[in-house]
């Protein structure tokens, strides 16, 4: 079988996916078997002219990672589309926004302005922006436009499969790559972790689900044993894919949902509403009035990678 | 019609067993109300899942209605206590989203209220107009 | 003027380009280093719930996102006025040595090995990992990954997962570790050390048996004169997860030793509108622009800077490293960017046998890791060492603990306006009237950035980082004049 042609990219993102695809260890010994990488920033040297380059269509695989939240981002995005068979929309940022996305509860306005202006720590008396185009005494710099809302990949180019995970887990990406080894990738469209929500895959004991009151993480201790949501910590599990091995539970820690909705679930952080709303056991008005008081932050809480695949997107200003 | 022209798109969900039949009884009665409330027959209050609501803002609604038995009549005993969690909770959410609180209301209507109904109707329909059509911009000025 | 553009700038955590403008004569005039991305974090925040910020801050970077982790929980604690438990506290460094150790791996064995086991005008074909391992042997790169692999396992058990931990809360950790996963760490930390040794010998035998290298890493087209800044403990040895911060000038004299609280009085952010990145510069010496010396403001963090502001280092091997470092460069401080290098492996040094240290402290699997916070919150600065320097985390919240305002100086971002004087000293030392722009000039112009440790070093390791690389040169009418390549395939 010759060698596939993979390109690995980044746009709004922290680098952590790129970590998560060496922390594969000695295995990525045979991901270098099976492909030649034509593009990866942070590891090779291929520029953008070299894609440009490139027939339609001659990279076979492209692992995306990041969300789409400037001009360059998009364009490298579409350039990459039409490079690429396969478009894989790589952790919970391409797929879904991610914490970037979180962004999307505030505008580009906004944000220069707390970042260039406002910031305790700037000196910046000439109010000095960032420019998209810039005369300097040696000539014309240019930077990208800055979105007011963040994108995921879906929604600037078609995209055939998703990987989810803030970063996808290590079992998850290496059943990607012997899919591609021995060409066995499920049909397109699909997404790539447990078809059903995290709940299944929680070693937790669970009871039933009566809660009277919400207690932050770090009010309490928690009961190491038994569910979260049952110890009146709110926890994703129940509006969350499974697949991603449950770490964060064992770390005795609450899920915050970074492997998107389960199947058939159109808007993760409505299907958490619901499902929290309706494990309180509240009847009283000034009752409900006091435990809705106690959800400090419902939509970064139950959006929290999920701006940009939700149904209201964003903010409105 | 209002001065300014704007008319808000309102979506009621009404259940089954009280506010529907509410709904009926002013109809029958021929109670003047603001037409702006386009109604959604379902069988409980307890219905009415949050992403209904998110759907009807980003399909164009300017508001929405959710009307269900008054607390400890509901014709299967807990629901409209559902509704009374998850709608308090979600207009809590819907304003960090920027969606002013009263745009969704919730409230219990019996099937023999026909007058509380329109009341109600007017009611929403006066205050969504003064809110003004809600923005469905879902990129926002800058890219 | 002619222009030579490099977009992207690759192999470092994010994204940028450099544009270099030649005057008519053909010397560099100017290099500017431009920062494309922004995301937000300092705004994005705000209305979050104070204890989310150790679960959202790390997606700032996932290369070192632990540094954010603890950096950002070190301020929680201050925001709720809370002390840990001793145990909590232990555990943290010991997660945290661990991150260091990863980092400062991936680093030097991917970005900096091959510059040195080669050489920097190697044919670049061979000038990398695989050229190393080839040079020295293919255990190597095995050990490379076990280490680094020990490295993120330690921070998975205790974290939940290596690259965005969920340990950190307001008062302690989420979980204590067993005296079973205590046992674990201290025979890996055991093997961290013997590791980190055989780096520094191979840093010895490789490039401090070289004159060659000795003379780059000593020579003048790679120094600048700055002022430096780091961490340090009660003794004024290096501490990578707590200390007050220590500057000195250009001499090597201290002129400021701070609480992170007071990082205010000391540090302010410079704005150009040709990138996104500000420029971080010292408050009492002011901006005076991108130059050297006592009067300018710009200062350098990470290893070497770590290094220059300390007295020592707090463990007995990484302190004869230390002495052996400053012995061979001609005492402190060193201005040498590429000392950076070495530098890292007398870190690397300490936390192999910091993390010995903790994790063969019984009092680390202690259960009791949690304190309740009690007290109103209002506002707290957290400052760890990252691998790529000193990162500032600073929260305002409401009296419940809902966030107002966040502000961050983060690691590598204190760097911006040196690595720019470094590229564009390195740019004019190389490229001189008359000359033509060869393909082992550019790797030299990019060692100059490559030794402040761009993030993303560990990525590296394993594929052949042969850096191909295109510079086009464009008059100023955008003629291309030149077209540059090199292992484009």
């Amino acid at each position: 079988m010759a060698k596939l042609k993979l390109a690995l990219y980044w746009a709004a993102s922290c680098g952590g996916c790129d970590v998560a695809v060496l922390d594969v260890n000695e295995k990525i010994l045979d991901v270098a078997e099976l492909a030649d990488i034509v593009l990866w920033p942070v590891a090779l040297d291929f520029k953008y002219h070299h894609i440009q380059a490139m027939d339609d269509g001659s990279i076979d695989v492209c692992l995306f990672n990041g969300a789409v939240r400037n001009s360059e981002q998009e364009n490298i995005a579409k350039l990459l589309r039409q490079k690429s068979k396969v478009m894989v929309a790589f952790g919970s940022c391409a797929c879904f926004g991610g914490i970037p996305a979180l962004g999307n509860f505030t505008n580009r306005d906004e944000i220069f302005q707390r970042a260039y202006i406002e910031a305790p720590s700037n000196d910046n008396h000439s109010s000095t922006f960032p420019q998209t185009s810039i005369e300097v005494a040696e000539g014309e710099l240019e930077l990208p436009q800055f979105y007011d809302t963040v994108l995921a990949l879906a929604d600037v180019v078609g995209v055939e499969y998703f990987m989810p995970g803030c970063p996808p887990p290590v079992d998850l990406i290496l059943k990607v790559v012997d899919a591609l080894a021995t060409d066995s990738l499920p049909p397109p469209g699909s997404i790539i972790a447990s078809e059903k929500t995290l709940c299944d895959e929680c070693e937790r004991k669970k009871e039933e689900k009566k809660i009277t009151k919400i207690y932050r993480p770090h009010q309490v201790i928690p009961d190491p044993e038994k569910c979260l949501l049952e110890q009146g910590i709110i926890c994703l599990g129940p509006a969350t894919r499974g697949g991603c091995g449950q770490r964060c539970i064992q770390a005795n820690m609450p899920c915050r949902g970074c492997f998107g909705p389960p199947e058939g679930v159109y808007d993760q952080g409505a299907k958490m509403l619901s499902a929290l709303a309706s494990i309180c056991d509240v009847k009283d008005e000034a009752e409900v009035a006091r435990i809705v008081d106690e959800v400090v932050d419902p939509a970064g809480t139950f959006y929290r990678f999920g701006m940009s695949s939700s149904m209201l997107k964003r903010k409105r200003m | 019609m209002n001065k300014d022209g704007f008319e808000p798109k309102i979506v009621g969900f009404c259940c089954n067993w009280c506010s529907y039949r509410g709904a009926d009884m002013a109809g029958t009665a021929r109670m003047k109300s603001a037409p702006n409330v386009r109604i959604v027959r379902v069988m409980c209050s307890g219905r009415v899942d949050p992403v209904f609501v998110l759907k009807a803002f980003k399909e164009g609604a300017d508001g929405v209605l959710i009307l269900g038995c008054h607390p400890g009549d509901c014709h299967y005993a807990e629901g409209n206590y559902k509704a009374a969690r998850r709608i308090p909770l979600l207009k809590k959410m819907l304003g960090q989203f920027g969606i002013e609180d009263e745009r969704v209301r919730l409230d219990w209507v019996s099937a023999s209220e026909g007058d509380r109904f329109t009341k109600i109707v007017n009611e929403i329909t006066a205050k969504v107009k003064e809110l003004g059509p809600l923005s469905r911009d879902e990129r926002g000025p800058n890219g | 003027m002619k222009r030579i553009t490099i977009d992207p700038i690759t192999r470092l955590e994010g994204h940028g380009k450099i544009e270099l403008f030649l005057d008519d004569d053909g010397n560099v005039a100017n290099a500017y280093l431009q920062i494309p991305e922004l995301r937000g974090f300092e705004k994005f925040c705000e209305g979050r719930p104070v204890e989310e910020l150790p679960r959202i801050t790390p997606r700032i970077c996932g290369v070192c996102p632990s540094a954010h982790h603890m950096a950002s929980t070190k301020a929680t604690d201050a925001v709720y006025h809370v002390n840990p438990p001793p145990a909590a506290k232990k555990l943290r460094e010991l997660y945290y040595c661990a991150h260091m150790c990863h980092s400062h791996i991936a680093h030097f064995y991917a970005l900096a090995a091959p510059d040195f086991v080669l050489g920097p005008t190697a044919d670049p074909a061979e000038r990398n990992i695989l050229g190393v391992v080839a040079r020295v042997g293919l255990e190597i790169g095995g050990e490379v990954i076990k280490h680094r692999a020990y490295a993120q396992e330690i921070q998975a058990v205790i974290g939940g997962k290596a690259t965005h931990s969920v340990c950190g809360l307001p008062g302690g950790m989420s979980r204590a570790i067993t005296e079973e996963e205590r046992a674990v760490f201290e025979e890996k930390a055991k093997s961290m050390v013997e590791f980190a040794k055989f780096s520094l010998k191979l840093f010895d035998d490789v490039v401090l048996a070289n004159k060659g290298y000795v003379d780059l890493i000593t020579g003048d087209i790679y120094t600048m004169q700055s002022y430096y800044m780091g961490m340090v403990d009660a003794n004024n040895k290096v501490n990578f997860y707590d200390g007050n911060i220590r500057v000195v000038d250009p001499e090597g004299k201290e002129v400021a030793k701070f609480k992170p609280a007071d990082y205010l009085d000391y540090v302010a952010e410079h704005t150009e509108p040709w990138s996104y990145l500000k420029f971080p510069f010292l408050k009492k010496v002011g901006w005076k622009g991108f130059v050297e010396g006592k009067e300018s403001g710009v200062y350098r963090v990470a290893p070497l800077a770590r290094l220059n502001v300390a007295d020592g280092m707090a463990t007995p091997i990484a302190q004869e490293a230390y002495e052996r470092m400053y012995q061979t460069l001609g005492g402190k401080p060193v201005h040498a960017t590429l000392a950076m290098h070495w530098a890292r492996l007398v870190e690397l040094m300490y936390a192999a046998e910091r993390l010995l240290e903790l994790s063969q402290d019984k009092e680390v699997a202690d259960p009791n890791v949690r304190t309740i916070p009690t007290a109103t919150p209002d506002e707290g600065v957290g400052v760890v060492e990252a691998p790529r320097g000193t990162l500032f985390h600073h929260y305002q919240t409401d009296e419940r603990g809902i966030v107002k305002k966040v502000n961050l100086i983060v690691a590598t971002g204190n760097n911006h306006a040196a690595i720019c004087m470094s590229i564009k000293k390195a740019a004019q030392g190389l490229i001189k009237a008359g000359q033509v722009v060869s393909e082992g000039l550019l790797n030299m112009v990019e060692m100059a950035f490559r030794a402040y440790d761009p993030c993303m070093a560990c990525a590296t390791h394993t594929l052949p980082g042969q850096m191909p690389l295109e510079v086009i040169i464009r008059d100023h009418q955008g003629n291309v004049l030149q077209t540059l390549s090199r292992n484009l395939s």
